[in-house]
C-alpha cells in the first residue's frame, strides 16, 4: 500500500496543544487552521485526538471536527473519549471517516465489534498507547497514557483485529513528544501480529525517521510537533516518504 | 445545477454536501423523500458501512423504485463507496445481500491470499493511483478531468466485480491484485473511493458529475 503521511493534532478543548509524554501541554492555537494549512500542503490524513475527552467526558470534538471539514476534503480519524455507538455516529455525521478508540474498548472490548459491525471494521481503529516493559515487551496503558492496564500490547492487538478493527494506531509513551525516532521494535512486533494497516505515532524527529518506521513495517506515519513547531515542511516530510531521505 | 443526496441514514452527509456545494453545485437537497429525486437534475448516494444495513436503510425509506425509476428517466446517478457497491445485483459481505441491480455483477470480499503466499493488508486504505480499464479510458466519464494516476482515496475490505467488463471504468493495483476503483453504465457512476476526501481530484470529478 502507498504510505500515508498523516497530520497528528491533539486538542484539549478548543485548542491545539502539544504534550511532551502526555505530559505538559503547551496550547498551539485553533486545530482548524492548522488542518487547513496541512490540508493545502497536500498531507494524506489528518487525526485528532481530544487528549482530555477520557477523562472528563467529550467535550468541543464533534464541533472542532465539524469545523475542520467545512474545508478540509481529506480523510480524518478522531479519537478521544468515545464510549458508545452514538459517540460514533455524532463524529461520522460531522465529518469523521474512522474513529479510533483506546480506553472505551479496553473497557468493554464488545465495543470494537460494535462499531465494526455497524460501520464497518474500516471505521474502527484500535488506538493503542504503548509503554516498554522490558526487551520486546510493552503495556497497553489508558486515560491518555495515565492508567496501565495490565495488557501486553501483542496479545491486545491481535484480540482487537479479531474482534473486528481495521487499523491499528500505536503510540508510543516512551517516545512521544521526544524527538527521538519512532519505536521500531514496537512496530515490528505489532505489524508482525496482525494484516490489518499500521499507524507508527510518536517519536519523529529527524530525517530518516519516517523510513525506520516503515521499514519496521507500519503502512502509516502520524506527525505532529515537527508539522506544529515549522520544523519540518510537508514537502520535506513527503520528500522522506518517497524514500528521497537519507 | 440541483443534485439529491439521498439520506438513508448511512455515511457521512456532511462531507458529501460540503464537497458538492465547493465543487460547484447550486442547490443540494439532503433528502430522506423518495419523491423529492424527481426534482433534482442529478443524484448522489452516499453510504458508508455495512451492505446489509446499507439496502435495508434504501428499502425502509422507499429508495428502491425511486432510484431505478431515477435511472430510467436518465437522470445521471452517482453512488461513493457502499453507494457504490449497491449499485450491483449483490454483496456477498454477511451472507448473500442482494443490490439495486442496476449494474450486473456481485461485491466480493478483495482476496487476502497473494500469489507469492503472502498475505495482502485489508481493509485497503490509503491514497492509490487510478488507472483507467477499458480500451477507451475514462473520456466522458466522471473521471475525464484527472491525469492517469492521480491518486484518490480509498477505505474499503469489499469490491464490485461487474461481469461485464465494459462496466468497470478504473481500477487500481493492491499488491498485485487489480482492484475496482469505478464502474459506469450509460447514466449510472460508481466510484469505489471518496471524492469528498480525495482533495482537489475528488472536488474535480465531482464538478465533471454536476457539469457532464
Amino acid at each position: 500500500m502507498p504510505a500515508r503521511l498523516i497530520a497528528r493534532l491533539d486538542i484539549k478543548g478548543p485548542n491545539l496543544i502539544k504534550g511532551v509524554q502526555m505530559e505538559g501541554l503547551r496550547v498551539m492555537g485553533d486545530p482548524c487552521d492548522f488542518a487547513r494549512r496541512y490540508y493545502e500542503a497536500g498531507v494524506d490524513e489528518l487525526l485528532y485526538i481530544d487528549i482530555v475527552a477520557s477523562l472528563y467526558g467529550r467535550s468541543k470534538l464533534t464541533e472542532v471536527v465539524r469545523r475542520t471539514a467545512q474545508d478540509v476534503f481529506v480523510p480524518m480519524t478522531v479519537g478521544g473519549g468515545i464510549r458508545t455507538l452514538d459517540d460514533v455516529t455524532d463524529l461520522l455525521r460531522a465529518g469523521a471517516d474512522k474513529v479510533a478508540i483506546n480506553t472505551a474498548a479496553v473497557k468493554t472490548p464488545e465495543l470494537i465489534t460494535q462499531v465494526a459491525r455497524r460501520f464497518g471494521s474500516q471505521c474502527m481503529v484500535l488506538s493503542i498507547e504503548a509503554k516498554a516493559m522490558g526487551p520486546g515487551k510493552w503495556e497497553v496503558y489508558t486515560e491518555t497514557g495515565r492508567e496501565h492496564s495490565g495488557l501486553d500490547v501483542v496479545d491486545w492487538v491481535r484480540r482487537g483485529v479479531d474482534l473486528g478493527a481495521g487499523e491499528v494506531l500505536v503510540t508510543s509513551i516512551d517516545r512521544e513528544g521526544g524527538r527521538k525516532g519512532y519505536d521500531t521494535g514496537l512496530i515490528a512486533a505489532i505489524s508482525a501480529a496482525v494484516d490489518v494497516p499500521v499507524i507508527a505515532s510518536g517519536g519523529y524527529g529527524r530525517t530518516g525517521d519516517l523510513a525506520a518506521a516503515l521499514g519496521a513495517g507500519a503502512d502509516a506515519v502520524a506527525v505532529a510537533d515537527a508539522l506544529h513547531y515549522g520544523r519540518k515542511t510537508m514537502a520535506d516530510l513527503r520528500a522522506e516518504l518517497a524514500g528521497g531521505a537519507a | 445545477m440541483k443534485v439529491a443526496v439521498i439520506d438513508y441514514g448511512m455515511g457521512n452527509l456532511f462531507s458529501v454536501r460540503r464537497a458538492l456545494d465547493v465543487a460547484g453545485a447550486a442547490e443540494i437537497d439532503v433528502t430522506a423523500d423518495p419523491a423529492r429525486l424527481a426534482l433534482a437534475d442529478r443524484v448522489v448516494l452516499p453510504g458508508v458501512g455495512a451492505f446489509a444495513d446499507g439496502m435495508a436503510g434504501l428499502t425502509a425509506g422507499g429508495f428502491v423504485p425511486a432510484i431505478r425509476a431515477s435511472v430510467a428517466e436518465g437522470r445521471p446517478l452517482l453512488g461513493i463507496c457502499l453507494g457504490m457497491q449497491m449499485l450491483m445485483d449483490a454483496s456477498e459481505e454477511f451472507g448473500l445481500t442482494p443490490g439495486l441491480g442496476l449494474i450486473p455483477g456481485p461485491v466480493r470480499a478483495i482476496v487476502c491470499g497473494r500469489a507469492d503466499g503472502g498475505r495482502r493488508k485489508l481493509p485497503a486504505i490509503g491514497w492509490f493511483p487510478l488507472a483507467p480499464a477499458g480500451a477507451n479510458g475514462w473520456d466522458g466519464s466522471v473521471l475525464a478531468d484527472l491525469a492517469p494516476q492521480t491518486p484518490v482515496y480509498f477505505l474499503h475490505s469489499f469490491h464490485a466485480e461487474p461481469q461485464d467488463g465494459a462496466h468497470l471504468l478504473a481500477a487500481y493495483d493492491h499488491d498485485g491484485l487489480r482492484v475496482t476503483a469505478a464502474v459506469r453504465r450509460g447514466v449510472v457512476t460508481g466510484t469505489q473511493f471518496h471524492p469528498e476526501k480525495s482533495g482537489p481530484a475528488g472536488l474535480a470529478i465531482l464538478r465533471r458529475f454536476l457539469l457532464g
